[in-house]
């Protein structure tokens, strides 16, 4: 086991490191100078030669990326052009209202979706299995901001029962945190629920038609107890998978619905950041996203033994 | 007797409806996405002007005259959705194409040969870490908007799932006895690859390629809504909801029109790949 972690660890920070040189080589190999960019429109050429020195950009790429790279390990993620703070302390201060959000989401969606799988595999081949599949469809099919603006006309603008959009940090007044927190969840959510519903049906389809099932049934047992007891535990290990890969599109969905309901996270961060051409927020952003997404699969591939004995390292 | 007293005779189902009853969903699917692909590539002949900007005419609400009304600007909502499809299944279609056809040949050597598939796996894994639509925003920011920087900006993470694909169809036909006879018969390896090992991959790739094509339409379309798609002035559905989105409360339909189509559109793309799925491989999936 310790073993195992050890050589698990090593090739996360292996991916890790190739994270950072792609994302080193996306930017700075991108048509465009990143010196007049940053520089802006009007910029002469003087001012951009002397930008190109400070910033270093006149070095050969592998000297940029070793000086950069070796600033990354130290925490140092560089200053925003913009305003210029340290990109590292943007995000912490950004960091409340997108957490907020991802982790409400999460905590709606996943029993949301896990008995949704259920039920449809309980219930597989009838029309509450198909109703439930069809909503599965629509939700892989319906793009976060069209549910968002969705939700915001009915629910904010016609019934006039929710806030329009914003955020309240959770030390001014937990309540109004929480309320404002509804509809973006449900807005990010959706996608996410509609691919942890489905593959926990089909994992629990194929479970359900093992011979250990048949035994439990024969020996009476309700079927509650079965679904949730023997199936479900065995189902387990690719439900987990796929909650820690669809984090990837929880990451995505929150740039958008930060945008759609004018939340100051770091989704609104980055997207500030494209339209100012903040170069070194746009890749200090990328990469800590990036390396939470790695860690959290890491995490999730070391959770397997805890969920199934069976399987040891 | 005469003849036409005779009971009717019960008409076999033609083939087309047989397997339209087989396969509603391919079907159903297939149908919407040739429908609004017809309506895209005819757009010129039918929908009218997106563009002229028509101050006396702001936010109506639909008519006759203007089917989906008109937006802050006075232009035609209807002839702006229409003219949005095409680039919407202009990338979603090149975003697929190109993306299998680089995944394939990266996923082809990966799987076939085992010094290069260790980098391989590796690289993909990084490019698989970072987030599709951070990667493709910073990239289109850098790069320039236009229609082919975003393309390129939505294949670059599609790649990866190829790969894979690929890579572990090759790896569980290549110790196959009829790729052993193959190799010792001395074929060459090109043929190998193209005429004993491609052909199984084809069956997943095309269901892999309509996932792609849904996933690329609904980046495309955030890409625009955010900023950083294909130029303003062309009319996409998603910028249209981002120059509209302030007036959601007075003219819902400037928002919604788009969004419909938007949703429309992706869900038809992935009603057929649920329905290819079925139909190419009827024991995954329908096992219930």
């Amino acid at each position: 086991m310790a073993s195992y972690i050890l050589k698990r660890l090593g090739s996360t920070a292996l991916v890790l490191f190739l994270v950072s040189i792609l994302v080193f080589l996306l930017l700075r190999l991108a048509p465009g100078d990143p010196a007049a960019v940053i520089a802006g429109d009007n910029a002469s050429p003087e001012q951009i030669a002397r930008l190109r020195a400070m910033l270093g950009l006149d070095d050969a790429l592998p000297i940029q990326f070793v000086r950069w790279f070796g600033q990354v390990l130290q925490g140092n993620l560089g200053v925003s052009v913009y305003s210029n703070e340290p990109v590292l302390s943007l995000i912490g201060q950004r960091a409340e209202a997108t957490l907020s959000i991802t982790f409400t989401t999460l905590l709606i969606a996943v029993p949301l979706a896990v008995t949704m799988g259920v039920v449809a595999a309980n219930r597989a081949g009838t029309w509450v299995d198909r109703a439930l599949m069809l909503f599965a469809v629509a939700g892989f099919s319906l793009p976060a901001f069209v549910v968002g603006y969705l939700l915001v006309y009915v629910f904010a603008i016609q019934l006039q029962v929710m806030p329009v959009q914003g955020y309240v940090p959770i030390a001014e007044d937990v309540g109004r945190w929480a309320w404002h927190l509804v509809l973006p969840a449900v807005t990010l959510g959706l996608i996410y629920t509609a691919l942890i519903a489905r593959i926990t049906r089909a994992t629990m389809i194929e479970v359900l038609s093992e011979d250990f099932i048949r035994t439990a049934r024969a020996k009476g047992l309700p079927m509650k107890r079965i679904l949730l007891r023997h199936a479900l535990r065995n189902a387990g290990v690719p439900i987990v998978t796929v909650i820690g890969i669809g984090i990837a599109l929880l990451i995505g969905g929150v740039v958008v619905t930060e945008t759609v309901f004018n939340i100051p996270g770091i989704g609104r961060l980055v997207v500030d950041a494209i339209a100012r051409r903040d170069y070194p927020v746009i890749q200090g952003v990328i990469l800590v996203c990036s390396a939470i997404y790695v860690l959290l699969n890491l995490l999730t591939d070391l959770s397997y033994t805890l969920i199934d004995p069976r399987i040891s390292y | 007797m005469s003849i036409t007293s005779m009971p009717p005779v019960e008409r076999a189902p033609s083939a087309a409806l047989l397997f339209a009853r087989r396969n509603p969903t391919l079907v159903a699917g297939g149908a919407i996405l040739a429908l609004m692909t017809l309506a895209a590539i005819a757009a010129p002949l039918f929908a009218g002007d997106p563009v002229t900007i028509n101050p006396a005419r702001r936010l109506r609400p639909p008519s006759a005259e203007h089917w989906l009304g008109t937006d802050q600007l006075g232009r035609d909502v209807f002839a702006r959705v229409v003219w949005g499809a095409r680039v919407s299944l202009q990338v979603g279609l090149l975003v697929a194409i190109v993306s299998v056809a680089f995944g394939t040949v990266i996923g082809l050597v990966a799987g076939y040969f085992r010094t290069a598939d260790a980098l391989i796996t590796r690289f993909m894994d990084g490019i698989m870490a970072i987030p599709a639509i951070l990667l493709a925003i910073a990239f289109v920011a850098l790069a320039g908007a236009s229609v082919w920087i975003v393309i390129i900006a939505i294949v670059m993470p599609e790649i990866p799932r190829v790969v894979r694909l690929v890579r572990s169809v090759v790896l569980s036909v290549r110790e196959a006895p009829y790729v052993d006879a193959a190799r010792a018969g001395g074929t060459r390896l090109h043929v190998i690859m193209t005429r004993h090992i491609l052909p199984s991959t084809i069956a997943p790739l095309i269901v892999q390629a309509t996932y792609i094509c849904a996933a690329a339409i609904i980046v495309e379309s955030a890409l625009s809504f955010l900023g950083a798609g294909v130029p303003p002035e062309t009319p996409t559905w998603g910028s249209m909801i981002a120059q509209s989105r302030s007036f959601l409360s007075r003219a819902p339909w400037t928002v919604f029109a788009p969004g419909f189509a938007l949703a429309l559109v992706v869900l038809s793309v992935n009603l057929l790949g649920d329905g290819l799925r079925d139909w190419l491989d009827p024991r995954s999936g329908r096992r219930g």
